[in-house]
C-alpha cells in the first residue's frame, strides 16, 4: 500500500504568510554562505541534503485527507478537509476530466474540518464519478447536504452531478470495501470519531484522527493497542502536548505524540506518523516536535524500534 | 514501583521508586494520592523524590496532574525534586516541565520550601 498525505493540519486549514517565506530565504541564504551553489544541481542538492526540513520545506496547511493506495483504479481516502483539493486536481492531471472515477472515502467524523474540503471537490460536479462515502456517524449524509446548503454554500448538494453514495458501518466489524478489509473503532471524542484499520495483502495501516486517549483505563488502552496491534503504519492524532492534553485541553478529544509512541511500543507497530498538527505551529515547531518524539522513542525503547515521521502534505509511505 | 514517605519538619517526602506505566498507574494513584491529602494550606508542603523513579509514562503523569490539582485547590504546595535523567527528559517532551513545579534535587526543593526542613534533612 502507498499512503499519500494530501491534508495534514488539524482544527483550521493555515497557508504561509509572507514573513514565513522571507524567514525561510533568509535563513537559507545564512546557511549557503560560503557554498559553491552554481549549477541548479548543486542548488537542489543542497535544499534537499543540507537544509533543514523547516526551512526547504513546509508541513503544509490542509486539513485532513489521506489517500490509501493498493493500485486499484478506484481511489481510497480518509476524510474530506481542504487536502481534498489538490487530491483532486491530481486526478484531474492524471485521468482527466472525463475518465468515470470511483472513490471511497472513510470519514472520521463531521467536524468541519474533515468535510469542509468535499464541496470544492471538483469530481463532486462531473456526471459519471461515483463517490461513496463511508462513515459510521448517523448523521453521514445529513452532514453534507447541510454544509452546501445556503447559506453556507451557493451549489445545492442536490446538484451535484456524481453519483454519491451514504453507506454506515458497523464499529468493530470488519468489511472488504475496495480490496481493503477494514475495522472501524470508536474513538473519544465531542460527537465520537471513528478510526479505521485497513489491511491489505498482510500490511496494515491504521488511520485514527481525532481521538483522545486516557491510559490510566487499562481497559480503554487495551482496545486501542488491539486496534493497531502490529500495524505497520499508524497514523495518529498528535495535536497537543501531554501536559496540555491532561490538563487545559483535557476532553478537547485529541491526544499527543507522547501517547502516540507509547501506544505503539506497547502494540509493536512498525511505525508511527504523527497528524493533525496543531494550527499555531509553524513548521520549525512541527519539526521540533518530531526531533522530541524520535527522542523519546529512544530513550523509552525495549527490544522494539518504533520508526517515527510527522506527516505533511505530500508526504508518500509505502507500507 | 514503590511510594515510602519521610518527614522533614513541615515538607512531607514522598519518593517513588521503580517503573509507573499503564498496568500499574491505579495502584500508584491509590499509593500516592493519600499520602498528599495534608498537603493543603496551613497543612503540609510536599516534596516528590523523584530519584528513584526510571520511567513514568503517560498515565503515570496524569496521576501526577491530578495531584498537582488537588494541591493546588487546597491552595498547599506540591513539587517535584531529583529526576532522574530519563524521566526529566520525558517531563520535557511532555511539557511537564510547564505545570508542574520541578527542582533539581531534593535539597533544592526544600530550600525553597521551608529552611526548617532543609535543616532537619541536613542534620540527619
Amino acid at each position: 500500500m502507498r499512503i499519500r498525505f494530501w491534508g495534514t493540519r488539524g482544527s483550521l486549514p493555515v497557508s504561509l504568510a509572507a514573513k514565513d517565506i522571507k524567514h525561510k530565504i533568509i535563513e537559507a541564504l545564512l546557511a549557503a554562505d560560503g557554498r559553491e551553489l552554481g549549477t541548479r544541481e548543486a542548488a537542489v542538492a543542497f535544499v534537499e541534503n543540507d537544509l533543514p526540513f523547516a526551512i526547504s520545506h513546509t508541513y503544509g496547511g490542509d486539513t485532513s485527507c489521506v489517500q490509501i493506495d493498493t493500485g486499484s483504479d478506484d481511489y481510497v481516502l480518509c476524510d474530506l478537509g481542504t487536502g481534498i483539493r489538490p487530491f483532486g486536481h491530481h486526478v484531474l492531471a492524471r485521468r482527466g476530466a472525463r475518465t468515470p472515477c470511483t472513490f471511497h472515502v472513510f470519514m472520521s467524523h463531521l467536524h468541519w474540518d474533515h468535510i469542509m474540503g468535499f464541496p470544492l471537490f471538483l469530481h463532486a460536479y462531473i456526471p459519471g464519478n461515483r463517490i461513496v462515502i463511508h462513515g459510521c456517524h448517523a448523521e453521514l449524509e445529513e452532514a453534507f447536504r447541510r454544509q452546501h446548503a445556503a447559506p453556507c454554500f451557493p451549489v445545492d448538494f442536490s446538484r451535484l452531478r456524481a453519483k454519491i453514495e451514504f453507506v454506515t458501518l458497523e464499529p468493530g466489524k470488519r468489511t472488504r470495501i475496495a480490496g481493503l478489509d477494514v475495522t472501524p473503532k470508536l474513538q473519544l471524542h465531542g460527537g465520537d470519531s471513528y478510526g479505521y484499520r485497513f489491511e491489505h495483502q498482510g500490511k496494515v495501516v491504521v488511520y485514527s484522527t481525532d481521538s483522545e486517549h486516557k491510559t490510566d483505563d487499562v481497559n480503554a488502552t487495551q482496545e486501542t493497542v488491539e486496534f493497531i496491534r502490529r500495524a505497520d503504519l499508524v497514523i495518529f492524532d498528535a495535536m497537543y502536548s501531554l501536559a496540555d492534553s491532561v490538563s487545559v485541553k483535557e476532553d478537547w478529544g485529541h491526544s499527543s505524540n507522547v501517547v502516540g509512541v507509547e501506544l505503539c511500543q506497547i502494540a509493536r507497530a512498525k511505525h508511527l506518523c504523527i497528524f493533525h498538527h496543531e494550527p499555531v505551529h509553524d513548521d520549525e515547531k512541527i519539526s521540533s516536535v518530531l526531533q522530541e518524539t524520535l527522542r523519546l522513542e529512544e530513550i523509552t525503547r525495549g527490544d522494539h524500534q518504533l520508526r517515527i515521521s510527522s506527516a505533511y502534505d505530500g508526504l508518500e509511505i509505502t507500507v | 514501583m514503590q511510594v515510602t514517605t519521610k518527614r522533614h519538619a513541615d515538607v512531607l517526602v514522598v519518593a517513588v521508586q521503580g517503573r509507573v506505566d499503564y498496568v500499574n498507574a491505579d495502584e500508584f494513584r491509590a499509593a500516592l494520592l493519600p499520602h498528599l491529602k495534608s498537603c493543603r494550606a496551613g497543612g503540609d508542603k510536599a516534596v516528590l523524590d523523584l530519584s528513584g523513579l526510571e520511567y513514568i509514562s503517560s498515565a503515570g503523569l496524569r496521576v501526577l496532574i491530578i495531584a498537582a490539582k488537588e494541591a493546588h485547590a487546597a491552595k498547599g504546595k506540591l513539587v517535584a525534586a531529583a529526576l532522574h535523567p530519563v524521566v526529566r527528559e520525558i517531563f520535557e517532551i511532555s511539557r511537564f516541565t510547564l505545570v508542574f513545579d520541578t527542582h533539581e534535587s531534593l535539597q533544592g526543593a526544600l530550600r525553597e520550601l521551608s529552611p526548617a526542613a532543609l535543616a532537619a534533612l541536613q542534620s540527619g
